[in-house]
């Protein structure tokens, strides 16, 4: 699998440290309540097809990616910075 | 036998080689199969489960039958085929499988018993007693039944890997291969051609035919000239592509050529992974045998392979060769027989209407039903509608038709299409994203139409790349149609083998059928079918044309097992290439390591560093004898640590401050300057990540240390946290662990040590506990920090890592000046331990700061990473298990880390389990040992008894619950 790091170009994976769902840059407040708060840190889906998750450069240039892909067919559809996924 | 003429050999490098000890020769070109048959061997190895002799049957890495043991001892390559073994001057190979000889082997009495060894037999037989399974079955199945074996000594060959990117990787070097590379190269694209052989042009150089007006032979090669000119293109032979996978990579086995792998150093193979744009799949087709009456004895062999033998090679395995097909291949065989000069015993044609217009026994419409021979094929039985005769023949050449390879098109999940025509599984269409087809995988069968095939699928790459594509002249071939009426078993009561390898037979595949073990996947499993190192490369489809036939299906509607990679058998050296000892683990060497391996201290492993366990002095027999001594040293006097594995974090910026409040549990931005805090991180879940120290260096600077175990698990978590909660923060940091060296200098001499060495005055007023601030040290720029990690009065002390070893070297000479020293880890777990201070066997995940009493430390007036699931319940409870000191009172005086603890009186039992120890030490400060551990409820517990049971070695030991502080608990001694 490769990926295409928005600052260092398409690499391969094994660059890239793997780091669960994208929801975790959505952050709820201090006092979103347990409910919010259990989905962001334990709940995940595991999607059969287009899925959003975090790889991080680690061999690269250290940057936070937002990767959507197709679990089934493995195309990397998307990639862009963690940073502007949070804005 | 070797035939006059050219071949493709050269016959001017005579090689010798060994085979079962004895030495033959063979020359330059040569594999070690047309070396075996130039000097006449025909039995070359046993079968897996029979015994029964076998012969050569390929020429190429599709080979059932010949493999055999490259070298001995740490080298040795079991399970090699002799089709794809260059040749090489001192080559030595052996038979396997076989005992004691391969041409007088005792376990062929297994050929015997056949009729009682067929599909499911082990499933059925070893069933009771069960606990002879592994006892008394396994072992002697495992000794009788196998193919070759490892040497179980390090092996000591070389691989390695490599990456490379193209526009268009073609795979294959036939002729379809050739025009898609040369039409792509032509056009400007960056061309990868790959081939598992050693030449390019595939089938051409085993067949006599032309091209472009030349032998086919010789236009390839002229070819691969033209190619290896352009900068554009890189030729890969001896290069088979085992494995299509995501987005156009491609992994590939390249074997470095016998005189380049003899060089010292030299790796023997390299695993590629290659990139490209688009792929174009050439990689031909495999003769198709038939199944018949002992179709597999020595001699009998694959048309197309005996072609290659005859015509590249130049050697015959035999003097009278009979020859069995269903098509012209048989024709062309003959042809080619007769102008080498080897007698053509018998043409057998399976269609009725076939002619013959050679000078040679014909017969058509007929099959051969049996074979006879002990060690070698004697005779062949050719069946007519007249009747059955007899033949004198020493060697069959057979061809079903052919089989393309399609198995890289179905890497990704794609299913091949069943072609009715031809008879014959075709890729289907889009299977790999990027990938074309062309040449005999994709049906085209004469070679005039793999040409044209080549650069058609050449031009469709282009215009998917983009790339302008020129015109093209295909040259001028053979151009002839391929009829076939397929024939998958010749009907008979004897054994007919599908596959040679795992002596699968017609038999076993209808008996899984009248089992019911119907599906094509089942049916594999249960007889074993295609499971061998082939694959069943050359047996599956006929195979699974019996299993259609019995269950009454159509082929299509069979269909076939799951093609997976590799292709051709990978080691697994090749694929870990550079994972080996230091590439799998790199060593990390501080700056004073050379002197502390200088003092006889051994090293340990932290992560990837290298640290001193203990510096031993002469005298000193036992570990804990230095430990002691190093313990006490520093307590009494000054001792000497270095520090620098700790992860060292430089924090800058306007935000700074706001971002340390979000990733410490405690206030940063109340920090003063020049001071340094205790910090603790959580995990998002409310868990201890790691605890370190912070120290403000300037306004908007401060050095954020780590342990050293999550050093990276803290760097990956800060970036996290900035740049996808607070990308708004400006701030910037960056990892410095490896750019200051820095030294703990501790005990109540450490001041005095360090005020000589800096000159400059160090009391509580200049430079308080928890201080920090540069220095100057003989004009280098450092820094200090007045913080403890042993309870006593201590520095640490920082230096850029150039002024490491001289900075170590200095503090160590002052310090044993005044009756002080270095002391390695195991003393600096002691120090901690006596003070209850935590390290990662404390907070291994699971951990609470309310579990070691840090609950404190979680800061109300702000939000923080961990803060609210911390504040969850479970988390709060009084009844975890909080962390506590323990010490020995009963007669037993050893403690374990790793011990359960349990009520004095309880039973040691799960449902009892109150807690565990995590660190254990011997204090020579308080002459026992000390343990910390977490036990429930535990700080209400002090000073009760709690029993530690270690299971696995049965030890037991009576405890006082102690505070975790076992030594100085005021703290005087670190203020000081």
């Amino acid at each position: 699998m490769r990926i295409s790091c928005p600052i260092c170009g398409e690499r391969d994976r094994r660059e890239f440290y793997y780091a669960g769902h994208a929801l975790a840059v959505d952050r709820p407040d201090e006092d979103a309540g347990s409910a919010a708060w259990d989905d962001y840190v334990h709940n995940r889906a595991n999607p059969c097809g287009e899925t959003r998750d975090l790889w991080y450069h680690e061999m690269g240039c250290g940057a936070w990616l937002v990767v959507t892909r197709n679990t089934a067919t493995h195309e990397v559809l998307d990639t862009v910075l963690a940073e502007e996924a949070a804005r | 036998m070797r035939l006059q003429g050219d071949g493709l050999i050269d016959r001017n490098r005579r090689m010798t080689f060994s085979f079962d000890g004895r030495h033959y020769t063979g020359f330059d070109g040569d594999t070690l199969a047309s070396a075996l048959i130039a000097n006449d061997i025909k039995v070359v190895a046993r079968s897996f489960k029979y015994h029964r002799p076998r012969g050569i049957f390929s020429a190429g890495s599709e080979e059932p039958n010949a493999l055999v043991t490259v070298g001995r001892g740490p080298g040795q390559e079991p399970n090699a085929r002799a089709t794809t073994i260059e040749l090489f001057d001192g080559l030595a190979t052996y038979s396997q499988n076989c005992w004691p000889s391969v041409d007088f082997d005792l376990l062929a009495i297994n050929d015997l018993a056949s009729p009682f060894l067929g599909a499911g037999f082990y499933y059925k037989t070893f069933m009771w007693p069960k606990a002879f399974w592994e006892k008394v079955y396994e072992p002697v199945i495992r000794r009788a039944a196998g193919l070759g074996a490892l040497s179980k000594e390090a092996g000591t060959a070389r691989y390695e890997r490599a990456f490379a990117f193209c526009d268009l990787l073609v795979i294959g070097g036939g002729p379809a291969g050739l025009m898609a590379a040369w039409t792509a190269a032509q056009a400007g694209a960056d061309v990868i051609l790959a081939d598992e052989d050693r030449l390019l042009g595939g089938k051409l150089n085993a067949e006599t035919e032309e091209v472009d007006g030349q032998p086919g032979a010789v236009w390839a090669a002229a070819m691969r000239t033209r190619l290896d000119e352009m900068e554009n293109v890189r030729v890969m032979t001896r290069t088979a592509v085992v494995g299509a996978y995501d987005q156009g990579t491609y992994g590939a086995l390249e074997r470095l050529a016998p005189d380049l792998a003899a060089r010292t150093a030299a790796p023997k193979a390299c695993f590629w992974r290659i990139v490209a744009k688009r792929s174009v799949l050439a990689t031909g087709a495999i003769e198709r045998p038939v199944a018949f009456q002992n179709n597999d004895r020595p001699g009998v062999m694959m048309a197309s392979a005996l072609r290659a033998y005859v015509n590249r090679w130049r050697v015959s395995p035999g003097q009278r060769v009979a020859i069995f097909a269903n098509s012209d291949a048989g024709h062309r065989t003959a042809a080619d027989l007769q102008a080498a000069g080897v007698h053509v015993a018998a043409l057998v044609d399976a269609r009725t209407d076939a002619e013959c217009a050679l000078d040679v026994p014909f017969f058509a419409g007929a099959q051969v039903g049996n074979t006879e021979g002990r060690k070698g094929l004697e005779a062949i039985s050719v069946m007519r509608a007249s009747g059955v005769e007899k033949i004198q023949a020493d060697v069959l050449a057979m061809s079903g038709g052919w089989n393309p390879s399609v198995h890289l098109s179905c890497h990704m999940g794609g299913q091949p299409v069943w072609n009715p025509e031809l008879a014959a599984f075709l890729p289907a269409e889009g299977a790999i994203p990027g990938m074309v087809y062309a040449g005999a995988v994709n049906g085209a069968f004469s070679t005039r139409a793999c040409l044209e095939s080549g650069v058609t699928a050449g031009w469709k790459a282009l215009v998917e790349l983009g790339i302008e594509r020129g015109s093209i002249d295909v040259p001028g071939a053979e151009n002839g149609t391929y009829e076939i009426t397929p024939i998958w078993t010749v009907p008979g009561k004897g054994r007919a083998w599908l596959d040679f390898q795992n002596d699968v037979t017609v038999k076993d595949v209808k008996q899984a059928a009248q089992e019911n073990f119907t599906s094509v996947e089942h049916m594999k499993r249960y007889t074993t079918q295609g499971m061998a190192p082939d694959q069943g490369k050359n047996s599956n489809i006929g195979a699974l044309a019996v299993l259609a036939d019995a269950t009454g299906r159509g082929i299509s509607e069979t269909g076939t097992t799951t093609y997976r990679p590799p292709f051709v058998p990978v080691p697994i050296a090749a694929l870990g290439a550079g994972g080996q000892g230091k590439g799998f683990a790199p060593q990390r060497f501080t700056t004073s390591h050379d002197a502390a391996v200088g003092r006889g201290a051994p090293m340990i492993e932290a992560g990837l560093w290298y640290r001193p366990s203990y510096f031993p002095k002469p005298g000193e027999t036992h570990w804990r004898q230095s430990c002691d001594r190093e313990v006490k040293m520093v307590r009494d006097h000054v001792g000497i640590c270095d520090v620098s594995t700790l992860g060292k974090i430089d924090l800058q910026g306007p935000d700074a401050s706001t971002f340390l409040d979000m990733v410490y549990t405690g206030m940063m931005s109340t920090l003063k300057l020049g001071r340094v805090r205790y910090g603790l991180m959580l995990r998002e879940d409310g868990h201890v990540m790691d605890d370190g120290t912070c120290a403000r260096l300037g306004e908007s600077q401060y050095l954020v240390t780590t342990t050293t175990a999550a050093a990276g698990q803290v760097m990956r978590h800060l970036d996290f946290v900035h740049q996808a909660l607070c990308p708004q923060m400006d701030v910037r940091f960056a990892s410095v662990t490896e750019q200051w060296a820095q030294f703990a200098v501790v005990g109540p001499k450490s001041r005095a040590l360090l005020e000589e060495l800096i000159g400059h005055d160090l009391d509580n007023d200049n430079w308080p506990f928890m201080g920090c601030g540069p220095i100057n040290i003989g004009g280098v720029e450092g820094r200090l920090f007045r913080i403890s990690f042993s309870g006593e009065l201590a520095y640490e002390i920082a230096v850029p890592a150039r002024y490491g070893a001289s900075l170590f070297e200095e503090l160590t000479k002052r310090a044993e000046a005044m009756e002080g020293g270095l002391y390695g880890m195991e003393a600096l777990n002691v120090l901690r331990i006596e003070k209850g201070f935590i390290t990662h066997a404390e907070i291994h995940g699971r951990i609470t700061a309310f579990d070691i009493g840090m609950q404190g430390m979680m800061s109300q007036r702000k939000d923080f990473i961990g803060k609210t699931m911390a504040a969850r319940p479970g988390l709060m409870d009084d009844t975890r298990e909080q962390m506590v000191g323990l010490r020995p009172v009963g007669a037993v005086k050893e403690l374990l880390a790793g011990a359960h603890l349990f009520d004095a009186d309880a039973d040691a039992v799960s449902e009892n389990d109150q807690g565990y120890i995590t660190s254990v030490g011997f204090s020579p400060n308080l002459g026992h040992v000390i343990g910390l551990g977490f036990l429930k409820q535990g700080r209400a517990r002090i000073g009760e008894k709690v029993r530690t049971v270690e299971h696995l070695n049965g030890s037991s030991t009576l405890c006082e619950v102690i505070d975790p502080v076992a030594f100085d608990p005021s703290g005087g001694r670190m203020r000081g």
